[in-house]
């Protein structure tokens, strides 16, 4: 018995020494890799979705520790997590005025003014990776997909499909009625109206009873020029 | 669309580059065609637009062609464009992507903005029309200097020529970045096949590798960023790592929590601890890796998951059921109070302030009324006055 336990423990031992050794050797690669081009990572967008998406094929997740190679070496990691404390901190500012829910454009735009002049170029992929990253911290980061784009979610409020597809339904105007639910959705109206009423109630939309027709349910996370104390609408 | 022809992108002497912007979509008229994600260059002669994946893939169209332009403003989930109104084709022009077209204009579309620099030095180059007094053709020979071998720079023409060669010296940067990248995830695939066949090694002889193997294997994992393939978890838990981060954490946050009231969101703890290193960031995992282990090293500080599954790290001597009684005793002095209303009268956090009333509820303290005009708390009556 005591034998066939040796054995086991030999070839673990084995392979383990010899992961050991490849790992330094793969060190050795990623930081002539690194002294060639870990600007062109800083840099370019493009660069760092090539690089992303060749990660993610081969089951390698660059952001997943500070410690791990990708992040000592090539600095992605402060790339991105950076980024990460400036996503929250832009959607942290915004919330009491669009209920945790910001276009991906507008959360763009607004780290970019936050960054300054002479920082790096960030793409919406680049935020994309990093919110998906800031998920595990337990702040309800989402992400939506609406329109052409996605909404950002940074509250911990329960989102269910039906919640989503509104979303998508009112993304073209900014806002959308019970009429219009009924009609492109196929709903009765008391379902329709339980959505409306739990996204009023989590602050991310705003009801007008003063529209002509009926009550319009509009989304502030869906018409970011229209507030005046941020300024500069381009 | 038909008025555009494929070019090499290289511009012509007496040609120079005005502005650039990344992450532009060509449209044709109202349609939307192939070119979808692009670099649009303005030079005094030409627009150009290049194809950021495949840099091969490159039209221009010449100024003079330009009727007129118009700017779109940005709208709900669309980006700002420029809209340029083009004369016919004319019959000599070289080949383009499209024979034929039945609009007359074409869309640029901003989605990385820059759309204003680019109209206002569009509209400037149309003004000027400085493509009439720069004359362009066939690349010149070009004198070379006898003694030193270089190439002669005169005026106008040498800054072009070096930007030109700037541009060209980075697109072989950047694709000599390409290849060695795709030679470097070649050798990361060989680490993970590797690391997936120990595994497997693992699952057989379970229970025959030791302790110390266990840690050595996750601590591999970790450098390489693969995810642990016995357990499925991430690698994380359980390094020597987390387990000092977890340690420096407790020394760190001390201070911060006491000003806090005792209590922080994962989040708040993320940006303090990242915004103080400045270099050598945490991952969002390392976090939360490290205060998992915060309680079984005995530390001061804990992490506590609510229902909502919003995570806060509290100090041990933090007590949240005792901080219930004292909010009830705020909520009942007011009547009722809105988590918003609570966070500004106690100084919190609305996202903390929620949990406290929300675990109070849980506690059968507080009662809520749910109306679109937000959540409400009220004092339980019906515990209270039975």
């Amino acid at each position: 018995q005591a034998k066939y336990k040796e054995r086991g423990t030999v070839l673990a031992e084995d392979q383990l020494a010899q992961m050991s050794k490849q790992l330094e050797t793969f060190r050795t690669h990623l930081e002539a890799f690194a002294s060639k081009h870990k600007q062109e990572i800083r840099k370019s967008p493009e660069f760092r979705l090539q690089f992303q998406d060749m990660c993610a094929t081969i089951g390698v997740d660059p952001l997943a520790s500070g410690k791990g190679f990708w992040a000592e070496m090539l600095g992605v990691g402060d790339f991105y997590y950076e980024l990460g404390v400036q996503i929250i901190e832009v959607c942290l500012a915004l919330k009491h005025r669009n209920g945790g829910l910001i276009t991906l454009e507008e959360l763009q735009q607004q780290v970019l003014k936050g960054r300054g002049k002479f920082a790096q170029d960030v793409s919406q992929d680049d935020l994309l990776r990093a919110i998906k990253k800031l998920k595990v911290l337990g702040n309800g980061f989402g992400i939506i997909p609406v329109g052409g784009t996605f909404l950002v979610q940074s509250v911990p409020a329960e989102l269910n499909m039906d919640h989503t597809v509104v979303l998508q339904l009112a993304e073209k105007k900014g806002f959308v009625t019970v009429s219009e639910i009924r009609g492109s959705l196929k709903w009765e109206t008391e379902r329709a109206k339980q959505v409306l009423d739990h996204l009023l109630k989590e602050g991310m939309a705003w009801l007008d009873l003063q529209a002509p027709a009926e009550p319009q349910f509009w989304f502030p996370a869906l018409f970011p020029e229209l507030h005046g104390q941020d300024g500069n609408p381009e | 669309m038909d008025r555009f022809s494929w070019t090499t992108g290289l511009l012509d002497m007496g040609e120079t580059l005005v502005v650039q912007q990344r992450g532009v979509r060509l449209s044709d008229g109202e349609e939307k065609v192939k070119f979808d994600s692009g670099v649009l260059l303005l030079s005094t002669h030409r627009l150009i637009w290049r194809d950021q994946k495949n840099h091969e893939c490159c039209i221009a169209v010449p100024l003079s062609q330009i009727v007129f332009i118009e700017e779109q403003a940005a709208g709900i989930g669309k980006s700002a464009k420029i809209v340029v109104h083009l004369h016919p084709a004319p019959s000599n022009k070289e080949p383009g992507p499209f024979q034929s077209s039945k609009y007359s204009y074409v869309k640029f579309s901003f989605k990385e903005h820059g759309q204003i620099e680019f109209y206002r030095r569009l509209s400037e180059e149309i003004t000027q029309r400085r493509w009439e007094s720069l004359p362009t053709g066939q690349a010149m020979q070009v004198n070379r200097d006898s003694q030193a071998g270089r190439i002669r720079a005169v005026g106008i023409v040498g800054i072009e020529r070096k930007l030109e060669e700037k541009r060209k010296e980075t697109d072989k940067n950047i694709s000599e970045a390409f290849e060695d990248l795709s030679k470097l995830m070649e050798k990361a695939k060989e680490m993970v096949e590797l690391s997936k066949s120990i595994a497997n090694k693992i699952k057989e002889k379970q229970g025959d590798i030791t302790e110390d193997e266990t840690i050595r294997f996750k601590s591999y994992l970790l450098s390489m960023g693969i995810a642990n393939p016995v357990t499925r978890e991430t690698y994380g838990s359980g390094t020597q790592y987390h387990m000092q981060l977890a340690k420096q954490l407790a020394g760190i946050l001390q201070t911060p929590l006491e000003e806090r009231g005792g209590i922080m969101s994962l989040t708040e703890v993320y940006c303090l601890v990242n915004r103080a290193r400045g270099l050598e960031l945490l991952s969002p995992e390392d976090l939360v890796n490290a205060c998992k282990m915060l309680e079984s090293l005995k530390l001061p500080l804990r992490l506590r998951i609510f229902d909502s599954g919003v995570m806060v790290i509290e100090l041990q001597s933090h007590n949240e059921e005792e901080m219930v009684a004292a909010a009830l005793e705020t909520v009942s002095e007011k009547g009722s109070l809105t988590a918003d209303e609570f966070a500004k009268l106690v100084g919190m956090s609305v996202l903390l302030a929620k949990e406290r009333l929300l675990l109070a509820e849980k506690m059968g303290h507080l009662c809520r009324d749910d109306s679109v005009e937000g959540l409400r708390f009220y004092p339980n009556l019906f515990l209270t006055q039975s």
